[in-house]
């Protein structure tokens, strides 16, 4: 007797949503688009040319010639700008039907209602739904979509924007100019110190669309701010392209920590350009987890400018079936008694590959500078990678340099010794990869803490043959 | 009383080399076995095929636990129905605590009987860890991680108290350990021992029986038990040693 399998889509926030766009761009890449996405947002003349030069920059770029095989990507196939709805919503029930169904299954109005101190929630390149709490506004704390932004405060917007990430950085960095939409804008004042974290919850839903969004945050001398976001996608058959740019700047005595956990499905391409400014005594906090998408190539720096800056990467991996997760994280030492940690930690299950890739540079004038580089990497099964590409370079010789890196595989021993105490061999897997990410796991905010671990049994489902 | 466990005629090996050459055993409930040998006579070879261990291969014999064959069931399974090893060098588990590890095997072994809620546990694993006077840090460290040799045996006792298993398994229990340990070791095993539980102590050393008194003692040699005997017989050997014993039988 033979037994019947269904097939299943074993990707937990695999639904979709009918299509109703309100525009939705035509396919391909042409200065037409640029400039019908600029005209259909109002935009200033200056960011029009911004758009435009960044274009060019796109266009003359090559592809990277290092890290991951980018070369299936269709540029021509990508629907540049989507937008669901004419603007953006500050109460829940103004947001449309279909898009607070896909909402609903992602469970974000539950966790907004617990958790959030304020929520901007991008659906489609848009913000359609942003809300923050009376309180922060009142102390000038501003979390807007950052095309509002742009709108409401023209000055301090171009005051910062492109000056951290320049099209000029990397061919993505350049598309991302071009033609980015939404994104989260937050300013926050000298000393306001906002002690919930601030959520935002990216989604990209139509096919072939590419995610563009692009962030900026600036925290003001002595400010103190947490900014959290979490990404899940539908499954569609073609390859999708988020290419987002985060910008930051942490003024004289900042803080400020950035919380990601990326789980998009696995056809997407992630490819992330994301860099911190900090200045005098600031500190930069990139927690950065990596769990879905089909390539992520993704490498949040700090530039530490200013004397007595700090900045602190955690950043962890995890790749199964047909996944290359190219993550770590970069530090750039330019002041004097600056401090830097990179931990970086990554699995490799079920055939699949990651990689840590990290750059520590500490200039000629950054003497007595501090930093320490610890990256492992556990492999579960035999037909796994991990790869560990470490570049550092110290130009003065005061500086003090820590590197340890360890390479770990699950033993017999311990799946035997697991299962003496009655646990099947999946869950013993499962808790040993618990067990090592929990350095990095601990850092997010609670809610989060859960739904990674959470993200980790579901990976390792199935991961027993 | 009817028999725990029933060991017969068991062949068994690893990589291909025979170790255990017709091993016949049985253990009747409530009741305390020591097996006695010189190393290499294939004492920690039986405690990992009864437990399952992978890299042992069982060529013939049988295993009754409780009536049930044992041979059939993976080593999750044979924990469930109530067996314990407790292990000669409990391997490390980078981070896994011993308390995470007891919230989960006490939810797959006990079931419904496990520690409803975390304060039921923590006094649960209290009580066992004050028996072996494991410091209390210890419980929320990676287990087995850079445990001295006595800790670890200490965290082996504590999960042992904790899974109220059927029948245990102690390899080596004593090895390593010094006098305080050994003490604290045994006061684990004999409140265990008093709810009724049997036990198969694997030792090279008399020392624990000076603490825990058991009903039978077992002699093995080059893969079978030669001899048979009430505690005396540990005595007798640590007078005479295995070799007179060997040429006795």
């Amino acid at each position: 007797m033979s037994e019947k399998f269904e097939v299943t889509n074993d990707y937990k926030f695999g639904f979709k949503t009918p299509e109703h766009y309100h525009f939705k761009g035509g396919v391909g890449l042409t200065k037409e688009v640029v400039e019908e996405i600029s005209r259909m947002k109002e935009e200033p003349q200056w960011m029009l040319e911004f758009r435009l030069r960044a274009l060019e920059v796109f266009q003359s770029k090559p592809m990277p010639q290092w890290g991951l095989d980018l070369s299936q990507i269709e540029f021509d196939k990508i629907h540049y700008y989507v937008r669901a709805t004419d603007r953006t919503n500050d109460s829940w029930d103004d947001v449309p039907q279909d898009i607070r169904d896909t909402f609903d299954k992602l469970g974000i109005p539950e966790a907004e209602r617990k958790f959030l101190a304020g929520m901007g929630a991008q659906f489609e390149s848009e913000v359609v739904y942003h809300n923050l709490k009376e309180k922060w506004t009142e102390l000038g704390v501003v979390f807007l979509d950052t095309d509002t932004a742009l709108k409401k405060y023209p000055e301090m917007f171009r005051k910062y924007f492109a000056t951290i990430v320049p099209p000029e950085d990397n061919k993505f960095a350049a598309l991302n100019s071009a033609v980015w939409s939404g994104g989260t804008f937050i300013y926050v004042p000298p000393g306001v110190k906002v002690d919930i974290p601030l959520q935002a919850y990216f989604r990209i839903n139509a096919e072939s669309m590419g995610q563009f969004e692009r962030t900026l945050i600036v925290a003001d001398e002595g400010a103190d701010i947490h900014y959290v976001e979490g990404c899940t996608a539908p499954i569609y058959a073609k390859h999708s392209l988020h290419a987002a740019v985060v910008e930051i700047v942490a003024l004289k005595g900042a803080r400020i920590q950035y919380t990601t956990v990326q789980n998009w499905s696995s056809n997407v391409y992630n490819l992330v350009t994301k860099r911190a400014v900090a200045h005098e005594d600031a500190t930069m906090i990139w927690v950065d987890g990596n769990l879905g998408s089909y390539k992520t190539m993704k490498y949040p720096s700090v530039y530490m400018v200013g004397k007595g800056a700090r900045a602190d990467i955690l950043s962890l991996a995890l790749a199964s079936t047909n996944q290359e997760q190219d993550a770590g994280g970069k530090v750039i030492h330019a002041a004097p008694n600056t401090t830097s940690t990179i931990t970086s930690k990554s699995v490799s299950l079920n055939g699949g590959r990651a990689s840590y890739r990290g750059l520590v540079k500490i200039h000629k004038n950054a003497t007595g500078s501090k930093t320490n580089v610890q990256c492992d990497a556990l492999i579960l099964d035999d037909h796994s990678i991990s790869d560990t590409y470490p570049y550092i370079e110290v130009e003065n010789s005061d500086s003090y340099v820590e590197h340890e890196a360890s390479v770990s595989k699950v033993s017999e021993e311990q799946l035997f010794y697991l299962a003496s105490r009655g646990i099947p061999e999946e869950e013993a897997r499962s808790m040993i990869v618990s067990g090592f990410v929990d350095a990095i796991v601990r850092e997010l905010p609670m809610e989060y803490a859960v739904e990674m671990n959470r993200l980790i049994e579901l990976q390792m489902e199935g991961s027993v043959g | 009383m009817s028999n725990l466990l029933e060991i017969s005629n068991l062949h068994a090996g690893v990589e291909g080399k025979e170790i255990l050459k017709g091993l016949n055993l049985s253990i009747p409930e409530g009741e305390v076995h020591v097996i006695m040998g010189p190393n290499g006579s294939g004492k920690s070879t039986l405690a990992n095929v009864i437990m399952g261990h992978p890299a042992y291969e069982v060529a013939s014999g049988h295993i009754e636990f409780g009536g049930e064959d044992l041979l059939d069931l993976a080593t999750d399974e044979r924990a469930r129905v109530g067996v314990f090893l407790s292990f000669q060098s409990p391997t490390a588990l980078p981070g896994i605590s011993l308390l995470q590890l007891l919230r989960k095997a006490t939810t797959m072994v006990l079931g419904d009987e496990a520690p409803d809620t975390a304060m039921e546990m923590m006094t649960e694993v209290n009580e066992a860890r004050e028996l072996t006077g494991l410091p209390e840090h210890l419980l929320t460290r990676s287990a087995n991680d850079g445990f001295s040799g006595g800790e670890k045996k200490k965290g082996e006792i504590i999960q042992m108290a904790m899974l109220k298993p059927k029948l245990v398994i102690l390899d080596e229990i004593d090895s390593g350990l010094d006098i305080d340990a050994v003490k604290a070791v045994s006061r684990g095993i004999n409140a265990l021992r008093e709810q009724g539980r049997s036990f198969l102590i694997i030792t090279h050393y008399q020392r624990i029986l000076n603490y825990v008194k058991p009903d039978r003692v077992h002699v093995v040699s080059d893969g079978q038990i030669i001899r048979s005997g009430d505690h005396t017989l540990a005595h007798e050997l640590e007078e005479v040693g295995y070799e007179q014993v060997e040429v006795a039988r």
